[in-house]
C-alpha cells in the first residue's frame, strides 16, 4: 500500500474497532473464568476482530447485520454499547435483551445488528428474508449475514443462496471462514472445493478475502456494499481466519495439532498485522498502545457496570412471549 | 351476509387484508396459480408476483425467509402447502420465529400468519394426511389457530393477520368445498370457543373438521334420547378453557373428540384440564397411535367418526 495514498483515519479506526473488540472479549473471559459471572457458554471471535471491523466499517449505521452464535464482535462493531451487552452477558437488567437471550442471542436492532443465533446456519435464510423485506418495502438499506465454515454443511446455505439469487435481493453473504466447526476441522467434513465453490455455483458474484488483513477485508466491503447498493444483487464474500481460542471459552481445544494456535498468534493476528500497517504508515507504536488502553479501559468499566447491574425484574419472566394467550393472563 | 367456501373465505379474508394493507403479503409454492387448493385463487391478478409470491420447493426458506421479512416490518402469511412438509421448517418455526421477541428482549415482533392444510382426506397416505395441531400448543410463543366453518376461516384469518404473534393456521384440507354463510362483520376473538349444539347430558369437545362428526354424532343421540352440547375451541391456544368448564358443570360430562392420535393430543390437555378443575367426567376419543394408510378400508380404521363419537357418548352417559 502505498503511503501516500494511505487513509491513516481509517486504518485507526479499524485498529480501534478490533482493540475494542478483543478488549471486550477479554473482559467476558475474565468475568466467566475469574469472576464466575458469566453463567452460560460464550463464543469467543478472538483472531477473527478484523472481519467484524472491516464490514461493519463499510456499511451505513442504518445497514442491517444478522450473525451468529460467535457475534459479539459483529454486534459491537454494528455499533452496539459494549456495556449493555456485557450486562446481558451477565444476565442483568439493562442488557440488550434484558437479560432473556444471553451471549447467544445478542442483538440491539436499534443499530441495525437483527440478533445472534444459537442454530447454526439458521441465520442465512433469516438475513435472505430481511433482505427480501426491504425489497417488498422500497428501503434502499442493504444486509450482511455473516455465518461460520460449519454453515456451508447446513440446507440454510443452499436454501438461503438460492433464495436470495431467485429473489435479487440486496444482501451480503459473508462466510467468516475460522477452519473449526465446532471441535472439528472443518475441511475433514466438506466434500467439493468449499463455500466459494457452492455459492458460484447458485450464480452468486463472489471475492475471497485474506480475512485476518483489515484493511483488505475493509476495501472489499466498501467495493461489494456499493455494488450491492446499487445493483440490488446478493454477493458472497469468503473471508478466512483463525479461531485463536476453543469453541466456547471453556474449551481448551486440545484437538488442534501442536504449535498450530500459537504460530496464528504469533505471526496472523490481525491485531498485530494491522498495527505493522500502521507503523509503515509512520503511527507511533504509543499511540497505538494508547488506542489499546482506551479499549481496555472502556471494556473494563463495562463489566464493572455490569456487574452491578441487578437481576432483571422477576416479573418479566413472561413479558415479550406473546400478546395472544400470554403467559402473564394464563401459563397453564 | 355471502355465501363461500371455506377456501373462498381464507382467499376473501386475505384479499381485504391485502387491500388494507400494504406490507401484507403471501410466499409459498405455486401461490402464483392460485395455490395448491386454489385458496389463493385470483389474488396473483389483483396483487402481483411480489405480494402473492411463488417460491422454491424450500420450506426451510419459505419459514425463515418470511420471518427474516417480518422482522423488518412487513406481515407475511406463509403457505406450507402441507402440515406435513412444515415438517421441514421445524427449526424456523420453533427456534426461531415462537421465540425471538423473547431471546432479543422485545425488540422485535414476528407477525405472521404461517398456514398449514391439515388432516385426511381420501388416500394421501401417512405423509400427506396428519393432524399435528398439538405439536404447536406446546411451544410458548405461537397462537394456534383451527377453523372448521367458512365464517371462520375468514373471520379467524383476518384476526390471524391482524394479529402481531406468529399464528399457526391449521386449515382442514377436506373441507375447502364446504360452503356456508359468510358475515363479513363478524369479528373473531382468539380463545372464545363456538357453541355448536346445546345439550343437557355431555358435552362434546371439538376442532376442526371433526366438529362435523360431532354435531353428526350429537343427531344422533337425540334420536336416542341424549342432549348433547357441541362446543368448538376454533383456537387452541389459547383455548376457552371457561366455556368449556361452565359447559362440564352444567351438563357433568366431557367427550373431547379430535383426528389426531389420541396418545399426547391436546384432548389430554382438556381433559386433564377439566379433571383439575371440575367433577365431571372426562373421556377423549382421538386417533389410534398408529400411521394413516392409502387403502380406503385400512383408512377409515384411523378415522374418528359420528358413530364412534356417540357411541363413546352412550356409554358416557349409561344407555
Amino acid at each position: 500500500m502505498a503511503a501516500g495514498n494511505y487513509d491513516i483515519a481509517r486504518g485507526t479506526a479499524l485498529l480501534t474497532m478490533m482493540e475494542r473488540i478483543r478488549a471486550f472479549e477479554e473482559q467476558a473471559c475474565l468475568a466467566g473464568e475469574r469472576d464466575g459471572l458469566v453463567l452460560g457458554a460464550i463464543h469467543l471471535s478472538i483472531g477473527q476482530e478484523a472481519i467484524a471491523a472491516g464490514i461493519c466499517g463499510a456499511l451505513r449505521a442504518d445497514d442491517l447485520l444478522i450473525s451468529t452464535h460467535r457475534g459479539h464482535g459483529h454486534t459491537l462493531a454494528k455499533g452496539a454499547d459494549p456495556t449493555a451487552m456485557m450486562m446481558e452477558l451477565l444476565g442483568r437488567a439493562g442488557g440488550c435483551c434484558g437479560g432473556k437471550g444471553g451471549s447467544m442471542h445478542i442483538a440491539d436492532f436499534g443499530a441495525g445488528m437483527l440478533g445472534a443465533n444459537g442454530v447454526v446456519s439458521a441465520n442465512i435464510h433469516i438475513g435472505a428474508g430481511a433482505a427480501h423485506g426491504l425489497k417488498l418495502l422500497g428501503d434502499d438499506r442493504i444486509v450482511v449475514d455473516i455465518f461460520g465454515d460449519g454453515a456451508m454443511n447446513r440446507g440454510p446455505f443452499l436454501e438461503g443462496l438460492n433464495w436470495a439469487g431467485v429473489f435479487a435481493l440486496p444482501v451480503l453473504f459473508v462466510c467468516e471462514d475460522n477452519v473449526y466447526s465446532a471441535t472439528t476441522r472443518t475441511e475433514d467434513m466438506t466434500a467439493g472445493p468449499g463455500p466459494v465453490a457452492r455459492a458460484e455455483a447458485l450464480g452468486l458474484r463472489t471475492t475471497a478475502v485474506d480475512g485476518n488483513d483489515v484493511e483488505a477485508v475493509a476495501e472489499a466491503a466498501a467495493e461489494i456494499a456499493g455494488r450491492i447498493r446499487a445493483s440490488r444483487q446478493p454477493e458472497f464474500l469468503h473471508a478466512k481466519t483463525y479461531r485463536q481460542h476453543g469453541h466456547t471459552y471453556f474449551d481448551p481445544a486440545k484437538y488442534r495439532p501442536e504449535g498450530e494456535a500459537a504460530r496464528q498468534r504469533a505471526e496472523d493476528d490481525p491485531i498485530t498485522r494491522q498495527r505493522d500497517v500502521l507503523k509503515a504508515a509512520g503511527i507511533a507504536a504509543a499511540e497505538m498502545d494508547t488506542i489499546k488502553s482506551a479499549a481496555e479501559a472502556e471494556m473494563v468499566a463495562a463489566l464493572t457496570t455490569a456487574a452491578a447491574a441487578p437481576w432483571p425484574a422477576s416479573a418479566t419472566v413472561f413479558d415479550d412471549v406473546q400478546d395472544i394467550g400470554s403467559p402473564a393472563v394464563e401459563a397453564f | 351476509m355471502a355465501v363461500m367456501t371455506y377456501a373462498e373465505a381464507a382467499c376473501e379474508a386475505l384479499a381485504e387484508a391485502m387491500r388494507a394493507d400494504p406490507t401484507v403479503w403471501a410466499v409459498g409454492e405455486d401461490l402464483g396459480r392460485g395455490g395448491v387448493f386454489q385458496q389463493y385463487k385470483g389474488l396473483r391478478e389483483e396483487f402481483g408476483p411480489d405480494r402473492i409470491s411463488d417460491a422454491p420447493i424450500s420450506e426451510a426458506a419459505i419459514m425463515g425467509a418470511a420471518f427474516g421479512a417480518a422482522l423488518v416490518g412487513t406481515r407475511p402469511v406463509v403457505e406450507m402447502r402441507f402440515a406435513d412438509f412444515a415438517l421441514c421448517a421445524t427449526d424456523e418455526l420453533v427456534n426461531q420465529i415462537a421465540k425471538a421477541r423473547f431471546m432479543f428482549g422485545g425488540q422485535s415482533r414476528a407477525p405472521m400468519v404461517i398456514r398449514k392444510p391439515m388432516g385426511m382426506w381420501r388416500s394421501s397416505a401417512a405423509q400427506h394426511s396428519q393432524s399435528l395441531e398439538s405439536w404447536y400448543t406446546h411451544i410458548p410463543g405461537l397462537v394456534v389457530c383451527c377453523p372448521s366453518t367458512p365464517q371462520d376461516n375468514y373471520s379467524m384469518m383476518k384476526a390471524a393477520i391482524a394479529c402481531d404473534d406468529p399464528v399457526v393456521f391449521l386449515e382442514h384440507k377436506d373441507m375447502w368445498a364446504v360452503e356456508g354463510d359468510v358475515d363479513r362483520s363478524e369479528a373473531y376473538s382468539f380463545g372464545k370457543a363456538r357453541l355448536r349444539a346445546t345439550g343437557d347430558d355431555l358435552t362434546i369437545v371439538s376442532w376442526s373438521k371433526t366438529c362435523v362428526e360431532a354435531e353428526a354424532a350429537a343427531a344422533t343421540l337425540a334420536g336416542n334420547g341424549i342432549s348433547a352440547e357441541v362446543l368448538d375451541l376454533r383456537s387452541l391456544w389459547p383455548w376457552d378453557k371457561a366455556g368449556v368448564l361452565a359447559s362440564a358443570q352444567r351438563t357433568g360430562r366431557i367427550l373431547i373428540a379430535h383426528e389426531s392420535v389420541q396418545v399426547g393430543g391436546f384432548g389430554a390437555e382438556v381433559a386433564a384440564t377439566i379433571a383439575e378443575r371440575s367433577d365431571a367426567r372426562v373421556r377423549r376419543l382421538g386417533a389410534p397411535r398408529s400411521l394413516i394408510a392409502y387403502a380406503p378400508n385400512l383408512e377409515d380404521q384411523l378415522r374418528v367418526t359420528a358413530d364412534k363419537i356417540a357411541a363413546a357418548a352412550k356409554e358416557m352417559v349409561g344407555v
